[in-house]
């Protein structure tokens, strides 16, 4: 019998290796569904499109393979807008398949018809309708190619029913993808290479700013033989956390608006920033002018658009992280060659000690006082101690989770970071549990955030996944608040949520398991109840003290070392 | 300043909102722009004419290249080319203006290409400047309609070997 549309696409997806789709069914997708009733791939049934989209991002983010959605035409397809968005600012790597209606009908405005190539045409890295079946196949070739090679990013691939159900004489699944248009430079300029080194070694206050590409290019080795080599101090941004160990004496902390006092002065001050994988955000620079105003920049970036966009970089590296790090591992001298660099940056060295020595990251946890949202952070890193893979939402609880809880290795902290999604954090949680079933997933949530996806608690427990979400419940939607207390006169427009769910009582209607903790001296007990559990989601709900601020904060438009202490 | 360029793009449905869709997008600006298939028909040429401060059209020029479906990114500035544009002009013309008309049709080698008892076509190629110069000479006359191409560009072949 011949091969249909659909059988051919999970032909293909099974040539690239895919073992779990998330999805959602609908009238246009009908004939790909009947096909997976006989299982030949696993699949995920979401509650809502939007958290089939950031379980697929969480299980890419958290493997490095691609995620792989599934939905329906129309609203099934414009609910993935939001997830799509995310995985394109955080260059996530995913392929979403969305029905269309019949071709014979596209732009009649049929039932459940949206122009979702369109729509979404600035929030993908390419996209494609599909018009012939015999074009599936290597539609579906390149659709994973671009979305996992070069930058990474989301391809969407809408296909018609009637794609779907029609069977062509002859189709060929092809070995490999080819476009001419599309060739990702990897190695780096050999000479840009060479001179950055040099540059490197004359320095005297050199410091390394590492971003989510080393992330997203498996470099974290590199990076830490390359900082370790030279003795460079090593800050990252939200998306780097964990491509440099935590717990590293050379890691800074976090950059940016709610960076450490030590990683901003030491960018402030430093005549040598080495930019590796990273793009130079608004929430690292603050003030554009006034970043990094002493140092010369080199720039390591695969995407020759990340380079000289906001900062004028005086090295620019077009490559692969891990390529041009290990180029520039082969030229670094031998130790003993080293002595005149360590000469020249051991009073930088004496200076970042001092400033990380006054002013660390605090907080202040009275015993019989109110519970401080840092401290369940730090609670969860010592029950755990560090071996978990941690998902956040938007806000003050995903600043506290980059700042308290230490990441040593590469893909356990999985966060929103350039779109800054609410509601991304519990479904990327299950979809890196899902690719992960026996790490502990831990997703810190607010109790704003946590409500834009809570839907997806029927997921968790009807898969048996046993992610633990830890609610730093303030009532409140707390970084907008906070913004309000500093900015806006302490006028709390509509950030003060009164009425919130009993989430102990609404994790239980789910058939999940709610824990509650309202003092400190009850989180390690709701924590350690939390992770024995391991058939079922679990939702620890901390009730902490509403008016908790993050700090240190640089106000939006000033400089990095102009920060708000606590 | 301002800058043309020329890009080569795969020719498919929807190549032509992800280019204009990028310049909308990062508030690029595009004053003219023009599309037609090469000798290649799985290949289209944009020429697209922009204004820019450098860090802009370096941008530009990037971010055009990231697309999936750009082949090849040129930009025209600071090398000698050739650029053309066409224009329909449509001027009233009474029975004491047409000699003049005619005359300057002739000065400018444009042609005219239809003629009615109140009016002249004229067809006219060439630079900005000298489509600029004839719609200026016209303008007394009373200009009716106008209607432009938009640049393209193609450079100047090498003069000595």
């Amino acid at each position: 019998m011949k091969k249909n549309g659909a059988q051919i696409l999970v032909e293909s997806l099974k040539k690239e290796g895919v073992d779990v789709i998330f999805g959602f069914p609908g009238g246009a997708v009908l004939p790909l569904y009947d096909v997976l009733y006989d299982e030949p791939i696993r699949h995920i049934l979401v509650r809502h499109e939007q958290g089939a989209v950031h379980m697929a991002d969480g299980y890419a983010r958290a493997t490095g393979r691609p995620g792989v959605v599934l939905v329906t035409s129309g609203p099934g397809a414009t609910n993935t807008v939001t997830g799509i968005a995310t995985a394109y600012m955080d260059s996530i790597p995913l392929v979403v398949l969305t029905g269309q209606v019949p071709t014979a009908l596209i732009g009649n405005d049929a039932f459940q018809e949206a122009d979702i190539v369109g729509i979404t045409r600035p929030c993908t890295k390419h996209n494609y309708l599909v018009k012939d079946v015999k074009d599936l196949p290597r539609i579906i070739k390149e659709a994973f190619y671009i979305a996992t090679t070069g930058r990474p990013g989301p391809v969407l691939v809408d296909i018609p029913k009637d794609v779907l159900s029609s069977a062509p004489d002859d189709y060929r699944h092809p070995d490999k993808a080819h476009l001419d248009s599309y060739q990702p430079t990897y190695k780096g300029h050999p000479g840009q290479i060479k001179k950055a080194v040099d540059f490197i070694l004359s320095s005297k206050r050199p410091v390394v700013y590492a971003g989510g590409g080393v992330v997203l290019s498996n470099a974290a080795d590199e990076l830490k033989a390359f900082s370790t080599k030279l003795n460079l101090p090593t800050t990252t941004t939200l998306m780097g956390l964990g491509g440099f160990p935590g717990t590293h004496p050379l890691f800074l902390g976090m950059l940016g608006m709610h960076g450490t006092f030590t990683a901003n002065m030491s960018v402030t001050e430093a005549d040598c920033l080495i930019a590796v994988g990273a793009r130079f955000d608004d929430r690292v620079t603050g003030k554009i002018d006034e970043f990094a105003p002493y140092a010369g920049i080199v720039h390591i970036d695969i995407d020759p658009t990340s380079i000289s966009k906001n900062v004028k970089v005086d090295i620019p590296i077009v490559g692969d992280v891990k390529t041009v790090l290990k180029d520039m591992l082969k030229l670094i001298p031998q130790k003993s060659s080293l002595s005149g660099f360590k000469k020249n940056t051991a009073g930088w060295h004496a200076q970042i000690k001092r400033w990380g020595a006054t002013h660390r990251l605090s907080y202040k946890q009275e015993s019989n006082g109110k519970l401080k949202p840092q401290y369940v952070i730090e609670r969860l890193y010592h029950a755990t101690k560090g071996h978990a893979i941690v998902t956040t939402e938007v806000g003050q609880n995903q600043m506290w989770a980059a700042q308290f809880f230490k990441y040593d290795r590469p893909r356990t902290f999985i966060t929103s970071g350039g779109l800054g999604t609410m509601g991304f954090g519990f479904p990327a949680a299950i979809g890196a549990q899902v690719a992960f079933p026996r790490s502990t997933v831990i997703g810190i949530a607010g109790d704003g955030s946590f409500q834009m996806n809570v839907q997806e608690l029927a997921t968790a427990v009807q898969y048996k996944l046993p992610v633990k979400i830890a609610i730093l419940n303030n009532m409140m939607l707390g970084m907008v608040r906070q913004w309000q207390e500093f900015f806006y006169d302490k006028r709390y427009s509509h950030t003060c949520v009164s009425v919130a769910p009993d989430f102990v009582k609404l994790a239980e209607a789910y058939g999940a398991i709610g824990l509650r903790a309202s003092k400190p001296g009850e989180v390690d007990g709701v924590i350690k109840k939390a992770l024995a559990v391991n058939d079922r989601p679990v939702v620890m709900d901390f009730r902490v003290d509403p008016f908790e601020n993050v700090y240190p904060m640089v106000p939006a438009g000033q400089p990095l070392n102009k920060m708000l202490l606590v | 300043m301002r800058h043309t360029i020329s890009v080569l793009v795969t020719n498919e449905f929807g190549v032509l909102s992800r280019i204009s869709g990028l310049f909308s997008g990062r508030g690029f600006n595009i004053e003219s722009l023009t599309v037609a298939e090469t000798l290649d028909p799985k290949i289209s040429r944009m020429t697209i004419v922009t204004r820019g401060d450098d860090k802009v059209i370096e941008q530009i020029n990037k971010q055009l290249n990231k697309l999936v479906s750009v082949i090849k990114v040129h930009d025209f500035t600071g090398e000698a080319h050739i650029e053309r544009e066409l224009a329909l002009v449509k001027v009233s013309a009474s029975a004491a203006d047409r000699a003049e008309i005619l005359s300057i049709v002739d000065i400018f080698r444009a042609k005219v290409v239809d003629v009615s008892p109140k009016s002249y076509t004229i067809e006219i190629t060439g630079d900005e400047e000298k489509i600029g110069a004839i719609v200026e000479l016209c303008r007394p006359f009373g200009i009716k309609e106008i209607v432009r191409t938009g640049r393209i560009a193609m450079a100047r072949s090498p003069k000595q070997k």
